[in-house]
Parts: C-alpha cells; structure tokens; sequence
C-alpha cells in the first residue's frame, strides 16, 4: 500500500464561485520515496502542498486523498500533522511574540501527546534542538527570536527544515525549500534533507530548479501543468525540463 | 430649560445619596475637598452617554444596583480571599473594605527613606503630606473620581524621600470581604521625592456573584529626576463593579511607567490622568485587558503636556472574547508652551467572540506647532495564517490561540521593568488563556 494515495483530486478556491486549481491529480508516494514535483507558476503545485497539510482556503471537489490508507482529508489540521504530514513553506510566517524554543516545543509535544507518547523532557529537547541546530547553521540568536522574526528568506527556510529535523515526519512535503537560498547554504539544507531520508520516510520536494536534485536525489520527477501531473519519469527528466522548459506541456494542455 | 427639574433619581444613586450623607463635617482642606466632591455629585449624578468621557460606559444604566457603603472586614476572610500576587517578593498591605487591616499589612521596618502610614492615621494626625491630595483636578467633572473623594476614609500614604531608591516594591491588595453586596472606597497618595525610585503595585479582588462596588483612586506626586512603576492587576468578582482613577503628577526629568492589567469584574472603568508639568520627561502607560463572557471594560487616558520637551507613550491591548465589550479613550492634549512634545498611543484589540464589540477613540488636541505625535487604533481577529502554521505543526487550535493571544498582550507586558511582578502577569494571563482552553 502506499504511504501516500491521491486519487482524482479535484479542488478549487473555497467560495461560491471558485477557481478550480486541482483538475483530476493523481499520485502514489511509496514509504522510502523521494518524488520531485517540477511545473511553471501558477500550475498549482503550493495549492497541492497546503491541501495536504489542510489549509482551510480549499475546497476538495472530487477525488481522495489517503495516508497509511487513512482519510487525510478528513483530519483536522493538527491531527494531519501527528500523524506524519509536515510541509515545509514555500513562505514561512513570522510569528511575532512567540519565542522559537516555546513553540518548537509545543509543536513535539503536542504531536507526541496526540500520539499517546510522553512529553519531552527539557534537558533531552534542549539537547535536541542544539544538535539538530548546528548541523543547518542555526545559532543561539536565531532561536532567542520569535518565529522567523527578523530571520533571512535564507534563514527561514533553514529553520523549516529544523523544524522538520525535530519533528521527524513520515511524510515530508518540501515547496521550494531551495529558492532564496545561496549556494552554500542549499548545500547545508539539502544535507540536512538527506541526514532524514530513510526506508520508511518519504518526500515531496516541489522545485523549479533541478540544482537542488543533484543534492536531493529524486527517484521520481513530476510534471505539473494546470492542476495535473502531466508526465512522469526519472531523474532524468528534470534535466529534460532544465533544457526544454515547459512550452510542450503548456502547448498540450491549452 | 427649567431649573426646578430634577433628573429622576436611579436607585443607584439614591443609594449613594444616602452614603453622601455621612460626609463628615470639618473645616480642614480635605473635608472642603469632599463636601465639594458630594456637592458636584448630588448636581450631576452618574454620567450617562451623553456625558462625552462616559459615552461608552454608561454609569447611569450599567450600574444598577444599590448597594449600601460596606462595613469592616473580619481579618481572617480578607486574609483568605487576598490571594493576588502573593508570590512576588514585596511589603504586603491589605485594604479589606476600603480600610487597611493593620493585622495583614507590613507596616513595619520600614526601608530607609520610606514612609508609609494610613490614609486614616494621616487624617487623625493631620499630616501635612495630605496637602497633595486632590492636586490633580481634572477638567471636566468624573463621577467616579468624586464619589472616591466624597466616600473614600482610608488608604495609604507613601512618602518616598529624594533621592532614595526602594528596590522592595509596595503592594496594595484591595479585597472586598463581606457576605453582602456593598461599595467600598479607597483612596491612596504615593509621593515619590526628587531623584528617587519606587515600585508600586496594586490588586483588586472579591467573591464571584457578588454585585459589590469597588472604588478606588491614588495619586502620585512624582518628583524631579525620579522614576517610578506603577502595576495594578484588577481581577474583580465575575459580578463586581469596579471604578479606579490613577492621577500622576510628573515633574521634570523623570521617569513614569504604569501597566494596568484588567481580567476581571462585570464593569470595569479606569481612568488615568496624567498632567507632565516638567519638563524633559518620559510617561509610559500600557495596558492589557482580557474579557470574556458579558464584560465590560474601558481604558480612559488623559495626558496633558504643559511643558516643553516630555514623551508619552502608550499601549493598550484588549483581547475580547464572547460578548464582551471593551472600550479605549485617549486624549494627549499638547498645550501652547509644549514645544517638541513626542507623543504616541495605540489601542490595539484582538476579538476571538464572534459577538464581542471594542469602541476605540484616540485623540490628540494640539496647540503647540513643534511637536510629534501620533495615534492609532485596530481591532481584528486572529491572523489565519499564523494560525494555520501553528496547526500545521501539530498544535491543536485552542493552545495556538492561546499562544498568539500571549503573544499579542505579551507585547504590553513585557514592558513592565520589574521581573517579580511582570511574571506574575504572564501567569494571570496564563491562567485566562487556559481557563479559556
Ligand atoms: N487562496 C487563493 N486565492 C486565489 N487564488 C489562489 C489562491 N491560492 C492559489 N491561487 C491561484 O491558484 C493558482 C495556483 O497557485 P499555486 O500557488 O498553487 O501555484 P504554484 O504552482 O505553487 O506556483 P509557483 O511556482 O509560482 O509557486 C494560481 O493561479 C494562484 O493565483
Ligand atoms: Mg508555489
């Protein structure tokens, strides 16, 4: 069974009248997988991102979404989230006034109390989160700070995929992680992706550039043109698309 | 119009009509003082919403019961039910009924430099410190200023001397302790001499479903080059009333910072009065108020620069959930010789109740030409963002609204200098927040 099984999606813009986004998406993720998802702007690939993590702006028209053979989207937002989903934002938030360490405290041990695990105690998360911390490049004055506040669009995007380090999902959906990043840092972030692969994790990384999939080495790369998967195949079609771009599929679909 | 006719008088004020009746007599300034106060009463009665200071919070119809003025508190109920601040390392004085309970208040010991002794004591001994009292008048008649006047036969006095520095705060808890629903009045006078610096705290407290009244009023005559703190935590009975006035008079060079932290009571009035009569001065008055259910809260606020050169600031943040109605007033008033006044203010309201209500007036009257002020006001929901990304790590929706409505009064109190007290905020705020989850 897969981890991961959209059926037919169908979704648009919550309202009377809509914009259907989601046009019939279908895609199976396999525990251990790493899917690359490519397409031009505006195809839809952060509306497929919030709709599994449950962002309440869409509406599901048509179609199933299962985790574990579970309805996701069924479950509360939260609750998606204790039981493995994680997105990494194309644009993280700053939270003003709610201190990095309160909250990505919060965060594990509301998870782990859903999941009926004790909570962490405070020498082994601090511990926790100094490991994880140092292996991005994040110090001390980052995590003192509120949510993202004052943080780089480097930085944010660092501290999301602390975030995913501590909280160790089984399903990580990652929207383009790598933009705004410098080339050393997307480095740093792509090896922190990989430190988390493992046989019964898997990933969605949503890219334009195919850069990031020397580092994070996909086994399936995606096309996504006007709310579908319009082709699929290896990693090697990434650098098909690095060469050609998009015109063929958006020819097709128009 | 006719001057024979009367207003018709509400039971309200019938009830306290009576109470004015036992207004002693005297021929000393301070009973002058509350004959004037009982007199201007008896003319305006409680002001209504055409009174434009009480447009919001209409005394005349929100206050409905009448109560008569309470008796004594018995020691060992005032001492059960003053629980407020008890944790923050301070000299304790416990006002039960409006009268301070010696048995219950650190008196002694005194510090060096402080002076501290009973509104009651003062007036027996006719001390000449009580010359401060009534030192600020604001300019148009207040109601709950005057019947504080009128009513009020105890309280503290504080006498801090130039250039002492009490690091020790004084915390006043006032704690309504009768069986009955009765209205009780305090009022306080804290002098901060030139150079000097004081931390001030007071907490006002009473039984759930009790309609009792409280009224309280302090003054504080803050001295050249001093600095002070003020923090009052009001967390009122669910049915109480209650009606406070803090007057500050601001000399030049110094330092005032007041945090009014509002959870409790029905109805809830405070006004604040600030006159900055010297100059090169700093006022600081911010604010948090949590209401829930059918509260009522109003923030007032009168700054009144007379001289050149001070800055005033303030932040108020009201969050209201249910049906609750919050209300904040400022006027900064910048008068003629106030050049290079820098004044801001900011009301800030978070709704949560879908039927909750906030009335925000900012106001500025300048005179002056050379000056910087600015206000502003908002009044929203919880951003949906933020609430989304708190949920999509897993944190159920009631503990991420608590989280940002921390955040959000956070704000406010994190500018309260002292550790202890500022602390002991953020767990009534906690406390709020969790009896909410
Ligand atoms: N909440 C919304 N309200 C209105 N339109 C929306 C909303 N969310 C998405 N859209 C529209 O849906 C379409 C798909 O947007 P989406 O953000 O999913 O694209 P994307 O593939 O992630 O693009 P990009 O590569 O630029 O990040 C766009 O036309 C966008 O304007
Ligand atoms: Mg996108």
């Amino acid at each position: 069974m897969a981890m991961l099984d959209i059926e037919n999606l169908h979704a648009r813009i919550d309202g009377e009248h809509g914009k259907e986004i989601l046009k019939g998406l279908s895609l199976k993720v396999n525990p251990g997988e790493v899917h690359a998802i490519m397409g031009p702007n505006g195809s839809g690939k952060s509306t497929l991102s919030y709709i599994l993590a449950g962002k309440e702006d869409y509406e599901v028209t048509d179609g199933s979404v299962t985790l574990d053979g579970e309805d996701l989207l069924e479950m509360e937002i939260d609750e998606r989230a204790a039981k493995g989903v994680f997105l990494a934002f194309q644009y993280p938030v700053e939270v003003p006034g709610v201190a990095t360490m309160t909250f990505l405290r919060a965060s594990l041990n509301a998870q782990r109390k859903k999941r009926g695990e004790a909570e962490i105690s405070t020498p082994d998360f601090l511990r926790l989160v100094k490991d994880k911390a140092a292996n991005l490049g994040i110090n001390q004055d980052m995590l003192r700070r509120g949510v993202n506040v004052g943080f780089s669009g480097g930085e944010k995007k660092r501290a999301e995929i602390l975030q995913m380090a501590i909280l160790e999902p089984k399903l990580c959906v990652l929207d383009e992680t790598d933009s705004g990043l410098d080339i050393d840092a997307l480095k740093v972030v792509s090896e922190g992706v990989n430190a988390l692969r493992s046989p019964d994790r898997a990933m969605i990384v949503i890219t334009h550039y195919q850069r990031l999939l020397n580092h994070i080495v996909p086994d399936f790369v995606h096309v996504m043109n006007q709310g579908r998967i319009v082709r699929s195949g290896g990693k090697e079609l990434a650098l098909e698309l690095e060469a050609n771009g998009y015109a063929e599929y958006q020819q097709d679909a128009a | 119009m006719n001057a024979d006719i009367r207003p018709i008088r509400t039971p309200a004020e019938q009830a306290i009509l009576a109470s004015l009746d036992a207004v002693p007599a005297g021929t000393d300034r301070l009973a002058d003082l509350r004959r004037a106060a009982a007199r201007s009463f008896e003319e305006h009665g409680l002001p209504h919403r055409r009174v434009e200071e009480w447009k919001y919070t209409d005394l005349r119809s929100l206050m409905r019961e009448a109560v008569p003025v309470a008796g004594s508190a018995a020691v060992a109920e005032a001492d059960a039910r003053a629980r407020l601040l008890r944790g923050v390392e301070a000299r304790r004085i416990v006002i039960a009924n409006g009268a301070v309970v010696p048995e219950l208040s650190d008196l002694a010991d005194l510090e060096e430099g402080l002076t501290l002794t009973t509104l009651k004591a003062a007036m027996e001994a006719g001390d000449e410190v009580l010359s401060r009292i009534g030192g600020i008048v604001p300019s148009r008649y207040d109601a709950s200023l005057a019947l504080n006047t009128a009513l009020s036969r105890d309280g503290v006095v504080i006498t801090v001397a130039p250039g002492a520095k009490i690091a020790r705060p004084v915390h006043v808890a006032h704690v309504f302790a009768s069986a009955g629903a009765a209205a009780m009045y305090a009022r306080s006078l804290v002098v901060v001499g030139a150079g000097a610096s004081f931390t001030y705290a007071e907490s006002f407290e009473g039984p759930d479903g009790l309609a009792y009244q409280a009224n309280s009023a302090t003054e504080f005559t803050v001295g050249d080059g001093a600095h002070l703190d003020v923090v009052r935590l009001q967390e009122e009975g669910a049915s109480a009333f209650h009606l406070s006035t803090l007057l500050f008079d601001v000399g030049r060079d110094s330092q005032v910072h007041a945090f009014t932290f509002g959870l409790g009571a029905a109805v809830a009035r405070t006004t604040l009065y600030a006159t900055l009569s010297g100059e090169d001065s700093h006022v600081g008055f911010n604010g948090a108020t949590l209401l829930k259910g059918r509260q009522h809260a109003d923030s007032t606020l009168f700054l009144d620069h007379q001289v050149p050169g001070c800055e005033s600031r303030e932040l108020f943040k009201t969050v209201l959930d249910d049906n609750a109605r919050g209300v904040f007033q400022g006027k900064i008033v910048v008068r003629q010789a106030a050049q290079k006044t820098d004044g801001r203010m900011m009301s800030r309201a978070l709704v949560l109740g879908d039927e909750a209500e906030m009335d925000n007036k900012p106001e500025l009257e300048i005179f002056a030409d050379d000056v910087q002020c600015g206000h502003g006001a908002t009044c929203g929901a919880i951003d949906d963002e933020l609430l989304f990304y708190l949920r999509a790590r897993g944190i159920p929706m009631k503990e991420a609204q608590s989280l940002l409505v921390q955040a959000f009064v956070g704000e406010a109190i994190e500018t309260i200098e002292h550790d202890g007290l500022r602390e002991a905020l953020v767990e009534r705020a906690e406390a709020w927040l969790a009896a909410r989850a």
